[in-house]
């Protein structure tokens, strides 16, 4: 094979199997906006579909709360992690860095405690005497967060903050309530509850993925260099760190914003219901009786697509405006008008709303488990009436046959995703050169455009080639969604190996597959396990491609899940979320715990040996 | 008890299945349903109705090597727009869907479409049980004929729920509703009208409150629309604001409703299904004092079929399972309070004396109301009566 061939070969797959099929999916919904849908008999181009959506019964209200939940959840998830960030990072990230420099001759030249979703001890002997380092602390903290699928997390949250919930039951203890209070909570008109969901599912995520662009800028020297230049630690940040992280940032941020515009299960359980948010609306009219009402949810589906592309368009237009601004601001060298910011206040808030956040995500959590083990639990009973394992036992819901299923489909999608992530990974450095952008944006497409959007074209599609309702469609379906995240995850430890160790073997006269064999995947075990982790946890929680690529044959514990939050029994329903949660739960304790073992006398692969040999 | 009944129900079917008519076209679909599997796409919200169709699927694979494979639905619509692609991709044969429960609008829908294998249901031995004249539950779903299309299997009455501890005196009409609602402001609601339960709540009041109920039994017109409907929304506009959160959000289906009921958060839910209380007491979702009611004038009653569609890949298997849930034992097993509750569809007058006594010695329960006290069965309305209603209302009400 030529030097560039294995990366034509899956830049080729991928455009083939990822890209090709979303944009022929888009552009069946974009025909059936313009009516045309042999389906159902209409081949006569129109504008009809267009009027009906426009005409829909509180389309313009549906679109607002769309914009408003969507962008504000995104906003206050990013705009929490910022400030985290600035209010710890004079004292907790700086302390962490000057080791730095000691791991990148052992292995990674980024440091590996700084993964994703990786819970770290601290090391007992770590030399800062100073306080824990904000990675150490906070990111053991969020990885159940991102376990948790949102569905699961959505029903729990429901629990906590409806007027009958837990918060209201412990209210009701000290003032004697018999009823619950007339509160409006979840399925509030405003969207509040869905915005406030969003934000306790995306915090964690953003936060993790900042925390690990931290960790490839040379973050210490700038804030030193800044510190002894006169800059407050506040205005450093704004000025000189954040300006370095937003590239690594920004994809994230899209995917959250698209998650966020579009998203249906947790719109369902805690959004506004009449009228919903523009996704649920679509769903609704996808699944009428009437089949006609197929052409204005097309529309719809195009409008979904539009809203999202806009943002991004929004986002980008804003980095921009900040980048010429922010130019002018450090050209006029202000140090910070009061050294102090951020001041108390903003440090007390920040850990005020944080903890709250993470809080609710406990508790909603803990509201699942309780669930599963109640037989009675009405109000206002802080804990259940009477318990039982009923619900585990499956006499009513048998959750085996599903759970097999999914881990199934979590081991296949995942080993496909992970070989073809490694694939990429390779064929560049076998290349010498990075993927170009639009090479890079095809990977992340499904992430970028809504579900909604594509698949009832896609699922058209696959049926007129007869690929529908059997386990490849699935797998094909799934690792669609998991091909990226497993990217995101391994991409950038992969791209900060030390590429001294590859020339090294070159030199002794290893070739490129004994290089990558023997020595590059040993070396990032680690990160590996963690993509594969990561891509097993995307895996278990889909939902809309499961359903409809599976042509509704596949029972996963997800399916489930959501077709038993339709019916009543919660407590069902708590034990296949849990299961859903413990799922991923369980890989990422895997990817942590084998370089543990394997890696036991090599410290610095382990990722857990803090102090200096 | 439940264990006594269920060997009792298999040896009837044992002996049902022995003495089953030799027509030798039904013994040419049994010869081809052996070995087949069924995918029946069914709504899959209710765990009791799941574990009655993994009941069934163990049986029709005893008795004749048919296997039943539930695919669970969130909403009927879905197989609808399923079996819609395949035709798209002109996929006719082979289909994914083998057999669907289905009715009213989803009905329509497939029946104008062609999308439905038949007719076979009037073919099938166990038919004989079912009172076919013409206008009667069993060949008509909401007005529209069923001319052999889909086969019935179990009955459907719309009841209200209440918590008599909290609200002992329900209303006893629709016209009621708004005074109870402005007495006891907030502890009411019905699900959203785009689902079937909340339409069918607008219906059963459209029912009581037209000056002219023969009317609703045709297709809808502008004229006739109007005149129907002018006091079914000034009685909703007095109802509304005192609803549950105003009238300005509603519980997505009846069973986040009867989770609203179980919370104590409303005292007041709904169902189409009289023995679902009971049953939801049985299994600790609802508390020991929920009770059935229903508005003296009667409530809206239809029935639950199936249908297969017309590219279904094991058609034979399909009929097997729909001819085995109209057997006298099958229905009696079904009707069991222990097991799903749901009264049975076939004619009493039908019945030999051993079926007629196997649901004679059926068990009650204390919130399970009897056939006759839930007043006389309302016809439902022309479908086009619901679409219209269910579009008019999200006009009126969706801001």
């Amino acid at each position: 094979m030529t030097q560039g061939g294995l990366r034509i070969c899956v830049l080729i797959v991928v455009a083939l199997f990822g890209a090709g099929p979303i944009l022929a999916g888009l552009w069946q919904a974009l025909r059936a906006s313009f009516a045309v849908l042999p389906a159902i008999g209409a081949t006569a181009p129109s504008l009809a579909p267009w009027r009906e959506l426009a005409h829909l019964p509180g389309i313009a209200t549906s679109l607002r709360l769309t914009l408003i939940s969507g962008l504000g959840a995104t906003a206050l998830a990013l705009l929490l992690v910022m400030a985290v960030c600035i209010t710890r990072s004079g004292r907790d990230i700086a302390a962490h860095a000057p080791k730095r420099p000691r791991h990148a001759r052992m292995g990674t030249r980024q440091d590996p405690k700084a993964q994703p979703a990786t819970p770290q001890p601290s090391h007992p002997s770590a030399p800062s005497a100073g306080p824990r380092t904000a990675h150490l602390a906070l990111a053991p903290v969020l990885a159940p967060f991102l376990a948790a699928p949102h569905a699961a997390m959505a029903i729990g949250l429901a629990f906590v903050i409806a007027p009958s919930g837990w918060i209201a039951r412990a209210i009701a203890l000290i003032l004697g309530w018999s009823s619950p209070p007339a509160w409006i909570t979840v399925h509030d008109p405003g969207g509040v509850a869905l915005m406030l969901g969003l934000v306790i599912k995306e915090f964690p995520f953003l936060m993790l993925v900042t925390l690990s662009a931290l960790n490839q800028i040379p973050l210490h020297r700038t804030l030193v260099t800044g510190r002894t230049l006169g800059y407050g630690t506040g205005t450093l940040w704004l000025k000189t760190v954040l300006p370095q992280i937003w590239p690594m940032l920004r994809v994230p941020v899209m995917i959250v914003l698209a998650y966020a515009l579009s998203n249906v299960d947790m719109a369902l359980i805690l959004g506004p219901s009449n009228p919903p948010t523009l996704a649920v609306l679509l769903t609704r009219l996808f699944s009428d009786p009437d089949t006609t009402l197929l052409l204005p949810a097309s529309a719809g589906a195009v409008v979904q697509a539009l809203l999202v592309l806009a943002t991004f368009g929004v986002l980008w237009a804003t980095g921009r405006a900040m980048r010429a601004v922010g130019l002018v601001w450090l050209r006029l060298g202000g140090r910070g008008a009061r050294p102090a910011w951020p001041g108390q206040m903003l440090r007390t808030a920040t850990s005020v709303v944080m903890a709250g956040l993470l809080t609710l995500g406990t508790l909603s959590v803990l509201a699942l488990l309780m669930w599963s083990l109640a037989w009675r639990w009405p109000f206002p009973g802080l804990l259940p009436q009477t318990w039982s394992l009923h619900a585990w036992q499956g006499a009513q819901g048998n959750w085996h046959a599903p759970l097999i299923t999914t881990l199934v489909l979590a081991l296949a999608t995942t080993a496909l995703s992970t070989l073809l992530a490694i694939a990429w990974l390779e064929g560049e450095d076998r290349a010498r050169k990075r993927t170009p952008a639009w090479g890079e944006a095809m990977i992340y497409l499904p992430l970028l455009v809504p579900q909604i959007s594509f698949l009832y074209g896609l699922n058209i599609l696959f049926l007129r080639l007869g690929l529908s309702g059997g386990l490849a469609a699935v797998i094909w379906a799934q690792t669609l969604f998991v091909f990226p995240y497993v990217m995101i995850a391994l991409a950038a430890p992969w791209r900060a190996l030390d590429p001294r160790l590859a020339r090294t073997a070159a030199a002794l006269g290893a070739g490129p597959w004994r290089q990558l064999v023997a020595v590059k995947l040993p070396t990032l075990l680690r990160p590996l396990l963690i993509a594969a982790a990561v891509g097993g946890a995307v895996s278990v929680a889909q939902y809309l491609p499961t359903l409809f690529m599976g042509a509704g044959r596949m029972t996963t514990l997800t399916t489930e899940a959501v077709t038993l939050a339709s019916g009543s029994d919660r407590r069902i329903t708590a034990v296949t979320a849990a299961l859903q949660a413990a799922l991923p739960f369980a890989g990422f304790l895997a990817a942590l715990l084998i370089p543990a073992v394997l890696h036991r006398d090599r410290r610095a692969l382990r990722g857990g040996g803090g102090s200096p040999g | 008890m439940r264990l006594a009944l269920a060997s009792a129900a298999l040896g009837l079917a044992l002996s049902c299945a022995a003495a089953a008519p030799a027509l030798a076209d039904w013994a040419a679909t049994l010869a081809a349903a052996r070995g087949q599997t069924v995918y029946w796409n069914a709504w899959g919200g209710d765990a009791r109705t799941n574990a009655f169709i993994t009941w069934v699927g163990s049986r029709t694979q005893a008795l004749y090597g048919v296997e039943v494979r539930q695919v669970k639905l969130s909403d009927t619509a879905e197989a609808v727009t399923r079996v819609l692609s395949e035709k798209a991709a002109g996929q006719d044969s082979g289909g994914s869907v083998d057999l669907i429960w289905i009715n009213g609008p989803n009905f329509l829908a497939m029946k104008d479409q062609g999308l439905l294998h038949g007719p076979f249901s009037t073919d099938l031995p166990n038919a004989k049980y079912l009172d076919l004249s013409t206008g009667s539950a069993a060949t008509t779903d909401f007005t529209v004929p069923v001319d052999g299309l889909e086969s019935p299997w179990r009955l459907a009455k719309f009841v209200f729920v209440h918590d008599s501890a909290r609200a002992p005196s329900p209303p006893r009409s629709m016209a009621g509703f708004s005074d109870w609602a402005a007495a006891h402001p907030g502890r009411m609601t019905h699900p959203n009208p785009s689902n079937f339960m909340g339409a069918t709540f607008l219906k059963q009041a459209l029912v009581e409150l037209a000056p002219d109920a023969a009317a609703l039994a045709m297709p809808v017109t502008d004229a006739a629309y109007q005149v129907a409907t002018a006091p079914l929304w000034s009685w909703y506009d007095a109802l509304r604001p005192n609803l549950w959160r105003g009238g300005t959000a509603f519980p997505e289906n009846q069973s986040v409703q009867q989770q609203m009921l179980n919370d104590g958060e409303i005292d007041i839910s709904m169902s189409f299904d009289p023995a679902s209380t009971a049953a939801a007491i049985d299994q600790g979702l609802l508390p020991d004092t929920a009770r059935v009611f229903v508005p003296d004038g009667g409530t809206i009653g239809n029935v639950s079929f199936v249908a297969i569609p017309y590219n279904a890949a094991h058609s034979e298997g399909a009929e097997v399972v729909a001819n085995f849930l109209l057997a006298p034992e099958t229905q009696a097993y079904m009707q069991d309070i222990n097991v799903l509750g749901a009264f049975s569809v076939l004619d009493p007058a039908r019945l030999d004396p051993a079926a007629q006594a196997a649901f004679d010695a059926l068990p009650g329960a204390p919130a399970l109301p009897r056939l006759r006290d839930l007043g006389p069965t309302l016809a439902e309305p022309h479908p086009s009566w619901m679409t219209r209603l269910t579009r008019d209302w999200a006009r009126r009400y969706t801001r």
